[in-house]
């Protein structure tokens, strides 16, 4: 096994420094210009406002993951349990306060920036839950009382969005909370027994669907039903990656969205435009990019000494995995459409802000990689 | 606190757990790069044409019409330059300023410009706003002097329908108005190339020829957004021009018609005896198809629609008249060609003292005084109808229309040329029985041998019929469009069982016109070059009463609705007949007075033509 030697856990600045993991920061500082590059296409070729905004958005939570990777790895542990009571506190006074775009109430007004509490949960419902295991023992993962306790970690934040209403976001944090469950070592029966009992009562969960969300469903099932409705989205995007070919349109030569046919081409449906501008073999290094950020990710938890960070590497490098599958499953229409953002990629601050400290904390256990946690 | 054995176990279950989901997500990676394989490599034909198929769209442009020629090719119906206003809301910065400015200059009336205004707010704003479809030149330059204040306005020269004779050709050629949802539902060719302002026949040949005069959209193709919203040209198609089509009409003829009918109802034809062709047909009165172009004014509208004189009814092809005399040619050719009488057959006419008399009616001659004994020659000259009551009593009415129908009477002249052309009726004992469920009675065989009662034609069937007495009894087919090359087998057929019948009718016709008391020798020609031959008719409108009878009235004196029909039919220049025509005048009165003479005028100009027409044709031959 990969080792240190060393006489104490406090290391110093540039043994930090130089403990980074180099590789998963190129990674990341290569895949912030491509999203820099695919948001000037989204304006037109044109420095606009999405890229502006993008662009600072990146420099600073980058800059901000970095500062997060020098702050022991034992701090983080410490906030699990605060930081999930902070933003499920925000989730609620998203519900009184907040501010509603395109019918749902999602952002809170933070005077010098909005932010979307919904995002970030999904990073510290991973943080929270990666801490309520670190300090369990074996034999009592599988006991009634955690997985009681923990469902009922997941659910509160999980309805908290759903009223907000944001399905996407809500199975977001659902999944990533059910990943660290998987990995804490809930044991494989559940696993069976729920998806089985969700099949089962999926015609019951269908209809307690507002009807929106139905026709969505339906809409997956058949995009033809309504080309220029309900469909009009998922057959526009499926134009836009099939027309891209092997070698794609060219940079800024996308038809379907420089003409304004693909919706929400900046944010969920990025992916589109990358891949009709770069095509087939532009989009695959995109997926090589993206392999590696999270191969380093649980390389990185491997790597670590303490369960905590083992977990919460595997869990968030997983999630991470899980949305971008997602995303790209619902803009090549292998599922129905439901708000996901593509990490990194898609414009949206709050999810890039998450995703940034998410990656704080992996390098952070990266450069406290001997640091063991009581 | 926590045991090394169970962070160890802990540890274990983590690192495997982790195994299997970094297998499970190599799959999962592995199905969306075959799912992205598939949609760009394998299916990337098919989106790239749904792809162009989103951004390219066409937009057609108004086809240009063909023309109509008369014989000598002038343009009769042709295409001008009209001047346009245009205006591309999106394009203008203040919207208002512009339209009330536009307004000024072009002295746009409130009710206009209202127009105006909610048709800009039907419309997207980067879609075209008709200011004006035709204004005068001097408007036009108006605007153009007035551009660097008119942002975003646009003068434009478009294409339209010219009809420089006005109302000289109106029932011939029809009109061309803007095509609307009747049009594109019953022509699949009109739906094609429909664009918004699209100009299509109404009526007339315009709309018999559609097809052929409609042309081909220039196409231009552009690169859209997803609004609609052009962002680039990416081709230009011209398009073709509609076909040119070349009539039989003499313009010259035609003009003469109009003016001879000018302030009066009425119908005159003019055909060549051996060709079929239409040298003439003019139906009185007329109005101006210009007006129709651009769209009519309600006034004018209702001005045509309620003139008694009924100026949309084309006369010539849907006037549905009873005969008069004009049917007697037929019935004394039927009469020899079934031996029923022989030229010398000989009827006394006693006048109204002592009139025919069958099963308690009584039947009149014109002719107070009667005619005494006459001839057949003598009785087709003086027109008496004594005598033809005995012809027809004779004849009986199913052998008479036989013959009738054979010189064509009774049906469609142009076949389907014109949709709005009648077929008249040649009733027989058959039809009576069928029609109206009532045996023939004699009376009214008596009465169709004067051509009253239930028999109607169209001028232009008079025409024909004329025509075929003229060419020695042969079937022709009238014409109207020059190169119209339809071989039909029974051209020149003979209609007759003896010639000499046909030419004892002629020669009877003859004498109507150029003998004393013939009932329209006061129009005849002396000179030989010019003189024809005709009969007259006098249609009754109403029957006329015992009370009448005494009366005796002068035509003026009558209400203009109960006035008779004035009709002539002739055949010229006698010696070598070439031309044959029919003359209605709708209440006017007695056929020698008011319709022969205008045959007179007509003959004059027709002969003097023919030269030409001949001269043209060998020159158009000599061209080649």
């Amino acid at each position: 096994m990969y080792q240190y030697r060393r006489f104490n856990n406090k290391n110093g600045f540039f043994q930090k420094f130089g403990n980074l993991d180099y590789i998963l920061l190129s990674c990341l500082l290569i895949l912030g210009f491509i999203s820099l590059a695919t948001m000037y296409s989204t304006d037109g070729g044109e420095v606009l406002f999405h890229t502006r905004s993008h662009f600072i958005k990146f420099v600073v939570f980058f800059s901000m993951m970095l500062v997060i990777s020098f702050i022991n790895i034992k701090f983080w542990f410490s906030l699990g349990y605060l930081s999930y009571v902070v933003i499920l506190g925000m989730l609620i006074w998203t519900i009184n306060f907040g501010i509603t775009a395109s019918g749902s109430k999602r952002w809170i007004d933070l005077y010098f920036l909005n932010i979307q509490p919904s995002e970030l949960m999904k990073i510290f419902i991973i943080l929270c839950l990666a801490k309520y295991f670190h300090r369990m023992k074996a034999q009592h993962v599988n006991s009634f009382y955690s997985i009681c306790f923990s469902l009922i970690i997941i659910f509160i934040p999980m309805s908290l969005v759903i009223i907000q209403p944001d399905l996407g976001t809500s199975l977001l944090i659902a999944i990533s909370g059910i990943v660290v469950l998987w990995f804490a070592g809930l044991n494989h029966k559940y696993f069976f027994y729920s998806c089985l009992l969700s099949i089962i009562s999926l015609p019951i969960i269908i209809s307690f669907l507002k009807p929106y969300q139905k026709l969505r469903v339906l809409t997956f099932l058949n995009p033809d039903r309504d080309p220029l409705g309900a469909g009009y989205q998922i057959i526009q995007s499926k134009i836009a990656v099939g027309s891209g070919g092997i070698t794609g349109k060219g940079f800024l030569k996308g038809t379907q969205s420089y003409l304004e046919f693909l919706p929400e081409k900046h944010t969920d449906f990025i992916f589109t435009l990358f891949s009709e501008e770069f095509g087939f073999i532009g989009s695959v290094l995109l997926l090589i990019i993206y392999s590696i950020i999270i191969y380093r990710v649980i390389r990185i938890g491997a790597l670590s000494r303490s369960y905590f960070a083992k977990l919460f590497c595997y869990s968030f490098g997983t999630s991470i995995f899980i949305y971008i599958v997602i995303n790209m499953s619902m803009v090549l229409g292998l599922l129905p459409i439901v708000g996901s953002p593509l990490p990194i990629m898609s414009y949206g601050g709050s999810s890039m802000l998450a995703t940034m400290i998410g990656f704080g904390i992996v390098m952070s256990a990266k450069t406290h990689s001997q640091q063991s946690i009581a | 606190m926590i045991s090394i054995s169970d962070s160890a176990t802990k540890l274990n279950s983590l690192n495997r757990r982790m195994f299997i989901l970094a297998t499970a997500k190599i799959i999962i990676l592995g199905g969306i790069v075959s799912r992205l394989f598939y949609l760009q490599v394998k299916e990337n034909k098919k989106y790239l044409t749904l792809s162009d198929k989103n951004r390219i769209r066409e937009w057609k442009l108004p086809p240009i019409r063909g023309e109509f020629k008369d014989y000598f090719g002038n343009t009769i119906a042709g295409n001008f330059e009209a001047y346009q206003l245009h205006i591309i809301p999106e394009e203008v910065e203040d919207f208002r300023y512009v339209i009330y400015r536009v307004k000024e200059l072009l002295e746009l009336s409130e009710k206009q410009f209202k127009k105006i205004v909610k048709k800009k707010n039907e419309i997207k704003p980067w879609e075209t706003l008709i200011v004006a479809d035709n204004l005068s030149w001097e408007k036009f330059s108006k605007i153009n002097n007035h551009l660097y204040d008119l942002n975003g306005v646009k003068p434009v020269i478009s294409i339209s329908r010219d009809y420089p004779y006005k109302e000289n050709f109106t029932h011939v050629l029809g009109y061309v108005s803007q095509a609307n949802e009747n049009d594109l539902l019953t022509n699949e060719n009109i739906k094609e190339k429909f664009v918004p302002g699209l100009k299509v026949g109404k009526t007339g040949l315009e709309k018999s020829f559609e097809q052929k005069l409609i042309g081909s959209n220039s196409v231009e193709r552009y690169e859209v957004n997803a609004f609609g919203r052009r962002i680039s040209q990416l081709a230009f198609q011209k398009g073709d021009k509609g076909e040119t089509i070349k009539l039989t009409i003499d313009t010259k003829i035609q003009e003469l018609t109009n003016e001879l009918l000018k302030e009066k109802a009425g119908s005159i034809c003019v055909m060549d005896i051996y060709t079929g062709a239409i040298i003439a047909m003019h139906s009185s009165p007329s109005f101006d198809p210009n007006s129709f172009v651009f769209g009519i004014s309600q006034d004018e509208w209702q001005l045509i629609r309620n003139n008694p004189m009924k100026p949309l009814v084309n006369k010539s092809l849907s006037g549905n008249y009873s005969p008069g005399s004009t049917i007697k040619p037929i019935v004394a050719l039927s009469a020899l060609e079934n031996e029923i009488i022989k030229p010398d057959f000989t009827v006394q006419c006693k006048g109204h003292k002592n009139p025919l008399e069958l099963y308690g009616q009584t039947y009149h001659c014109w002719k107070k005084e009667g005619h005494g004994f006459v001839n057949l020659r003598e009785a087709m000259k003086q027109s008496c109808d004594t005598y033809f009551y005995e012809v027809a009593r004779r004849l009986g009415v199913d052998r008479l229309s036989d013959t009738a129908k054979k010189f064509g009477l009774g049906q469609k002249v142009f076949k389907d040329v014109f949709d709005n052309e009648k077929s008249g009726l040649v009733p027989n004992t058959e039809w009576k029985k069928n029609a109206l469920g009532r045996n023939w009675v004699l009376g009214e065989t008596i009465i169709t041998g004067i051509g009253q009662g239930f028999i109607q034609t169209t001028p232009i069937q008079l025409c024909l019929m004329t025509a075929q007495i003229a060419n020695g009894g042969y079937k022709i087919y009238p014409k109207i469009v020059a190169n119209d090359d339809n071989q039909y087998a029974d051209k020149f057929k003979p209609l007759y069982k003896k010639s000499r019948n046909i030419k004892i009718v002629q020669d009877a016709m003859f004498s109507s016109t150029n003998e004393v008391r013939g009932t329209s020798y006061r129009s005849r020609l002396d000179d030989p070059k010019y003189r024809f031959a005709g009969k007259t008719g006098t249609s009754q409108v109403k029957k006329i009463t015992e009370q009448d009878r005494e009366l005796d009235l002068k035509t003026f004196e009558i209400p203009y609705e109960e006035r008779d029909h004035a009709l002539y039919v002739a055949f010229g220049p006698y010696k070598s007949p070439r031309y044959a025509l029919s003359i209605i005048i709708e209440h006017g009165g007695s056929g020698g007075t008011v319709a022969a003479p205008l045959a007179k005028e007509l003959f004059k100009m027709i002969v003097d033509r023919h030269e030409i027409r001949k001269n043209y044709d060998n020159k158009k031959y000599l061209d080649i």
